[in-house]
């Protein structure tokens, strides 16, 4: 059979596409659809099969209160990190575009966190929180100020292991930030000089404008980070005290391997997926309609 | 005319580390002159604009705006606007923003803003498209908003740096004129950069033409054409350039070099380089007087052909009008002695010396080419080939 030429195109196509298309099915979309039919069903026990039983597993979850306090864990760790750690990298990315000397010393510096696997890092802050020997207790002391139980008490604890993820991922927007300042040209900042545009004004009405596709690049990102949030849990509060630092992967990954629920597992983890892609889509139209890509 | 506009430089120098981009120089500009910063790319004539404009500070020297000495004043401070080449217009506003940009920084009450920019947005004839984003507009409908956008701010002054340069070659010729017309409607003292001559020569009522940081001439279009101060400012000016021809001592007078022949000019101009526009060059009949000469090539133009002629070791270029077809052909040529300058070996213009006559008008007061049909000369008479 001989192919046309428009057939070979679309052979050819396919075939580029195969390797990916493989890759995604076995590690994305195969497990996403295992999950969600997971989530509908009860393991049977004692080799019995498995039963269907809808929506059941989730209003067990809505009754959690557990799932709701770790919901509401999650909600302010995203609403301490995301803001922050967006205007620290916005701020600190507008910093070394200017003239400074030792700019390239800064830059790496700003970048380092980033750099550092997750386990290193949160070993490093162990040692910055801890309760006798940690670096901010030592410097308490040496102001005679009492020290604080950064990781041990329920009312700081959550705000301690934001504080790290601040400090871990600014560094990261802030290349994603300086990358975007770096293309907008010099003349708009030399033509609004001549207007005598102040600093303050032409932050707000041209740079930061035109910072919007990254913005919102980096807005989702963070959401997104903020509910993958393993690692550092495990190495700082395994969750603790009392749930007070427990976030939801942290919790998908309790229940699926130290609770062996692997139904409620999957249950948050399809509630997450939807939460996730509901606000992805609200950030993507609201927000596109008023950004300015060149 | 108000003294606001009056622009002063006294011995403006920018350094770069050690060497020197712009060097001590000075120039007074009136109220209402449109002066054009002319050299090659490299020659300091952007970093002068720069420094009036107050985007980079000058290492030396003073600048002065009206009676203000502005050298160490901000750019908004100075009271002047600019276009850009690449006319910076911010991609996120529309139009009609891009323009009132600068009086929202002023802030112009909004009802004046309105004011100015329907007046402004007339005036360029961009009424029709304020709405639009800069990335929806053509090449010179952008330049107009960058115009616009120096227009409104009223500033008696405004800066142009090489403001055509991204313009096709037909628009470019439409914006001069019109760059020129706003100009002189509005009254605007305008200080325009280019390495474009054509532009220099059609727009500016003075033309500063810069070499090395250093200005070579300060002068009008007409002067610099006609009486070219250095053998740089004779090259630059003028498409095809001048022809520049090496002098040696000869017998009786200085003669091109490798043509011993004829001399052209006294002894004294021997080191030096005679310099003739291909426009003033006389072609002949290889029998009558003049330098001996051969055709090497010749590039018809449409209008006028541009012949390539061997004289002595070097290449002479050579503008007739019409059409000729003489490639090969052995000739003589002449020239009238105004149209010739002499540069001194250090490249400036001597005028001490009066070169020899070359021209059968001079030498034998008749003026008649050869009869045509009488010599095998008369090929290099113009062939038209249009119909009669």
């Amino acid at each position: 059979m001989t192919l046309n030429a428009h057939r070979k195109m679309q052979l050819y196509g396919a075939l580029l596409l195969l390797p990916a298309a493989l890759l995604l099915t076995t590690f994305a979309y195969l497990p996403t659809v295992t999950t969600v039919i997971n989530s509908l069903f009860l393991p049977g026990f004692r080799g019995e099969p498995a039963e269907f039983v809808g929506v059941e597993n989730y209003q067990v979850l809505f009754d959690d209160p557990t799932f709701w306090q770790v919901a509401r864990n999650n909600l302010i760790y995203a609403l301490g990190t995301i803001p922050t750690s967006i205007a620290l990298a916005l701020g600190m990315a507008l910093f070394v575009n200017g003239k400074l000397p030792g700019r390239g010393f800064v830059r790496m510096a700003y970048f380092t966190p980033t750099i550092l696997p997750m386990i290193a890092a949160a070993n490093i802050w162990m040692f910055f929180y801890a309760p006798q020997i940690g670096l901010f207790n030592s410097l308490l002391d040496s102001l005679g100020i009492p020290g604080v139980n950064w990781l041990g008490d329920p009312s700081v604890a959550l705000s301690s292991v934001i504080v790290m993820s601040v400090w871990k991922e600014a560094g990261f927007f802030m290349i994603f930030y300086l990358a975007a300042l770096q293309s907008i040209p010099p003349e708009l900042k030399e033509a609004a000089d001549l207007e005598g545009t102040s600093r303050w004004s032409f932050f707000w009405r041209v740079t930061f404008p035109l910072l919007m596709p990254t913005t919102l690049f980096v807005l989702i990102n963070a959401l997104i980070n903020s509910v993958r949030v393993v690692d550092h849990l495990f190495i700082l509060t395994k969750g603790g005290p009392n749930n007070a630092t427990n976030l939801l992967l942290y919790y998908v990954y309790e229940n699926a391997f130290s609770f062996f629920d692997r139904t409620t597992a999957a249950t948050i983890t399809v509630v997450i997926l939807i939460v996730l892609a509901v606000v992805a889509t609200l950030k993507f139209t609201i927000l596109d309609r008023r950004t300015h890509y060149q | 005319m108000s003294n606001q506009s009056r622009i002063r430089l006294e011995r403006v120098t920018k350094r770069w580390d050690a060497t020197p981009a712009v060097d001590s120089i000075s120039f007074d500009v009136t109220p209402g002159q449109f002066v054009i910063l002319l050299g090659p790319s490299g020659c300091g004539k952007s970093t002068t604009l720069r420094m009036i404009a107050g985007l980079e500070e000058a290492s030396d020297g003073r600048i002065y705006i009206g009676e203000r000495d502005v050298t160490r004043l901000p750019p908004g401070d100075r009271g002047l606007s600019m276009v850009f080449q690449s006319y910076a217009l911010f991609p996120h506003l529309n139009v009609a923003d891009n323009i009132v940009f600068g009086l929202r920084s002023r802030k112009v009450p909004k009802a004046e803003q309105r004011e100015r920019l329907a007046k402004v947005a007339e005036l360029v004839s961009l009424t029709d498209y304020l709405n639009r984003k800069p990335a929806q507009l053509s090449g010179g409908q952008r330049q107009r908003v960058a115009l616009a956008r120096s227009v409104i701010s009223e500033h008696p002054i405004c800066l142009m740096d090489e403001p055509l340069s991204n313009l096709d070659a037909r628009l470019r010729s439409d914006m001069r004129r019109e760059i020129k017309a706003l100009q002189s409607r509005l009254a605007m003292t305008v200080i325009y950069v280019t390495h474009d001559q054509v532009e220099a020569m059609s727009m500016g009522d003075r033309v500063i033409l810069m070499q090395h940081g250093k200005i070579v001439q300060d002068d009008t279009p007409d002067e610099l054409y006609n009486r070219p101060a250095s053998a740089f400012a004779a090259s630059f000016i003028g498409s095809p350039a001048m022809n520049l021809l090496p002098l040696v001592k000869g017998e009786h007078g200085a003669t091109i070099e490798g043509e011993p022949s004829t001399p052209v000019a006294p002894l004294d101009a021997a080191g030096g380089q005679l310099g003739i526009r291909p426009e003033d060059i006389e072609l002949r009949p290889a029998s009558a007087s003049g330098v001996p000469a051969k055709v090497l090539s010749d590039e018809y133009l449409g209008a006028d052909t541009i012949a390539h002629l061997a004289v002595g070791e070097h290449t002479l270029r050579v503008r007739l009008s019409g059409r000729h077809d003489i490639t090969g052909q052995p000739c003589r040529i002449g020239w009238p002695t105004p149209a010739a300058h002499l540069f001194g070996g250090d490249g400036l213009r001597r005028d001490d010396l009066a070169l020899y006559p070359l021209m059968p008008t001079e030498a034998m007061a008749v003026e008649s080419p050869a009869p045509v049909g009488t010599s095998p000369t008369d090929s290099l008479q113009p062939q038209y080939h249009a119909q009669r």
